[in-house]
């Protein structure tokens, strides 16, 4: 991936930022241009917004195969986090061990690396999740 | 709209094909094909090739003009148009065929989906795959194809008690029906134990939960119905054909459990059948993961939702049960070269149809539905065949 490609994305990434319809109110991960329940009345009221940055797990798995770019990882926990705000986002689970993660349990988001382009590239951050 | 009938079909052997290339496995299936419906290559209108990601298993794009090309179709000049949606890119080209042909734009169409996946490693492939999920916000931080569809099981298994046995089941039925299919990757019954203790992929999902990595292509002609007649003497008829989308990320759905692609595919084509779910007697669905099937069950209604997993255990979607469900063995043991998978599933309920199965037939087969997918849920596209 170059670099670009990824940095265009750090504002959400860093700052976990989601939209609010200002017509319905419905909460999106991450930001859309238009809301999928408002269509044309929510745009130019989509507001951006910071998420408070807790939730739970929805649901979780350990993944043992993976693509090179995580190779050095594995086995590494792959979560779907339900945020308090009710939106759902995919992320790592970090800080804890796999056999005590349940469907349910309270994590908070934090910065992390979440990969590099090679020995010598830039490295990536965003978010991973850990227990509250 | 015309009706449109299935008149021809082909496909090559599915597994680690090392000595065939992408274009000699396309041919193949389409010559089969145009020979089994006794049609010469000048009577054909147009052409449509499923495929999800030449240009990353094979470095070549455009490979729709190739096929038709090698095809010896290069003089005729006929439209050969590549169809992409992931994992669902064969069915979808089915059904840009169907509409040209039912839109009375064009009367003989050619569908071919294939993928050449063992040019590449085990890892690069998994990469390649999992760029169907969301690649900005699923993909970029681990999430895979296999660990997406692990979160579907594990919430599965929570919200309906489903057990890892009855997930495992659909591997050990598979397997089954796969012994009694010659062109299958996997031709051997597999046991409970040995899905269960298959090395992991994504807990709880293992390496038996997973279809293969595939080399493999297959074909399909179709044709106005009106015109079928002179060709076929029981010419197969598409009776529905049906396509829906859903969120590209998983994470943006309110309930996991549930394909609502699937559902709206389902509940459209059963409409233009004019059958329900009660008078389908066989099925190929799209299990590119245990779990999967267990979701189609129940979306496409053959299963109340959440009673899947033990109808699976029961038997019920065995050969002989109350529906055989994947009796080409499905993707796990057919094989799953992906832009084929879908074209391969309309062979198989074709040859069903034709009461040409062999060993697997399923008696008396009047009507068949074909469900499938692209990455977790994003495309579903549903066809329901029956005898002309």
């Amino acid at each position: 991936m170059t670099t670009a490609r990824f940095w265009r994305d750090n504002a959400t990434r860093y700052n976990l930022m989601a939209t609010r319809c200002g017509s319905c109110g419905k909460v999106t991960f991450p930001p859309r241009h238009v809301c999928p329940i408002c269509h044309r009345r929510s745009m130019g009221k989509m507001e951006k917004f910071r998420l408070s940055g807790k939730g739970e797990v929805y649901s979780f798995t350990l993944v043992h195969e993976a693509p090179a770019a995580f190779e050095l990882q594995k086995p590494y926990i792959v979560a779907m986090i339900k945020m308090d705000e009710g939106v759902m986002m995919t992320a790592q689970l970090s800080d804890c061990e796999y056999a005590e993660v349940k469907i349910g349990m309270r994590v908070k988001a934090t910065l992390r690396k979440i990969g590099e382009e090679g020995a010598g590239g830039v490295i990536h951050y965003g978010y991973k999740f850990v227990p509250e | 709209m015309r009706e449109v009938a299935v008149i021809g079909i082909g496909i090559t052997k599915f597994g680690e094909l090392w000595d065939s290339s992408f274009r000699e496995m396309g041919i193949m299936a389409g010559l089969a094909a145009l020979a089994d419906a006794k049609v010469s290559s000048e009577e054909v209108d147009a052409m449509y090739v499923g495929n999800m990601s030449a240009g990353r298993y094979i470095e070549q794009e455009h490979v729709a003009a190739l096929i038709a090309d090698y095809s010896g179709l290069a003089r005729d000049h006929i439209p050969a148009t590549r169809v992409e949606a992931a994992g669902a890119s064969g069915g979808l080209a089915i059904r840009q065929a169907y509409l040209a042909i039912a839109s009375g734009m064009h009367d003989m169409v050619v569908v071919g989906g294939a993928e050449k996946m063992t040019d590449v490693g085990d890892m690069e492939s998994n990469a390649i795959q999992s760029s169907a999920a969301d690649q900005q916000w699923e993909s970029v931080f681990g999430a895979t194809s296999p660990s997406l569809h692990a979160m579907i099981a594990r919430r599965h298994m929570f919200q309906y008690g489903t057990t890892r046995e009855q997930i495992a089941q659909v591997a050990v039925k598979n397997h089954l029906h796969g012994s009694f299919n010659p062109n299958a990757q996997f031709q051997r019954e597999i046991d409970l134990k040995t899905v269960l203790r298959s090395p992991p992929v994504a807990d709880p999902l293992g390496l038996f939960d997973c279809a293969p990595n595939s080399d493999g292509a297959a074909a399909v002609v179709l044709c106005s119905l009106d015109k079928a007649r002179r060709y076929a003497e029981a010419p197969i008829k598409i009776l529905a054909s049906a396509q829906a989308s859903d969120t590209l990320a998983l994470h943006s759905r309110a309930d996991i459990c549930t394909f609502e692609a699937t559902r709206f595919a389902a509940r459209n084509a059963y409409k233009q059948a004019n059958i329900g779910p009660q008078d389908i007697q066989l099925a190929e669905v799209h299990d590119n993961f245990t779990i999967s099937e267990i979701l189609a069950i129940e979306d496409l209604g053959f299963f109340e939702k959440g009673k899947g997993g033990k109808a699976v255990e029961d038997g019920l979607t065995k050969l002989g049960g109350q529906i055989a469900v994947n009796t080409s063995g499905g993707l796990k043991a057919r094989g799953d070269p992906i832009g084929a998978t879908g074209v391969a599933q309309i062979v198989e309920l074709v040859t069903q149809l034709r009461n040409q199965a062999g060993k697997r037939q399923v008696p008396n087969a009047k009507y068949a539905l074909a469900q499938n997918v692209g990455g977790t849920g994003a495309t579903a596209i549903v066809h329901i065949l029956g005898v002309a």
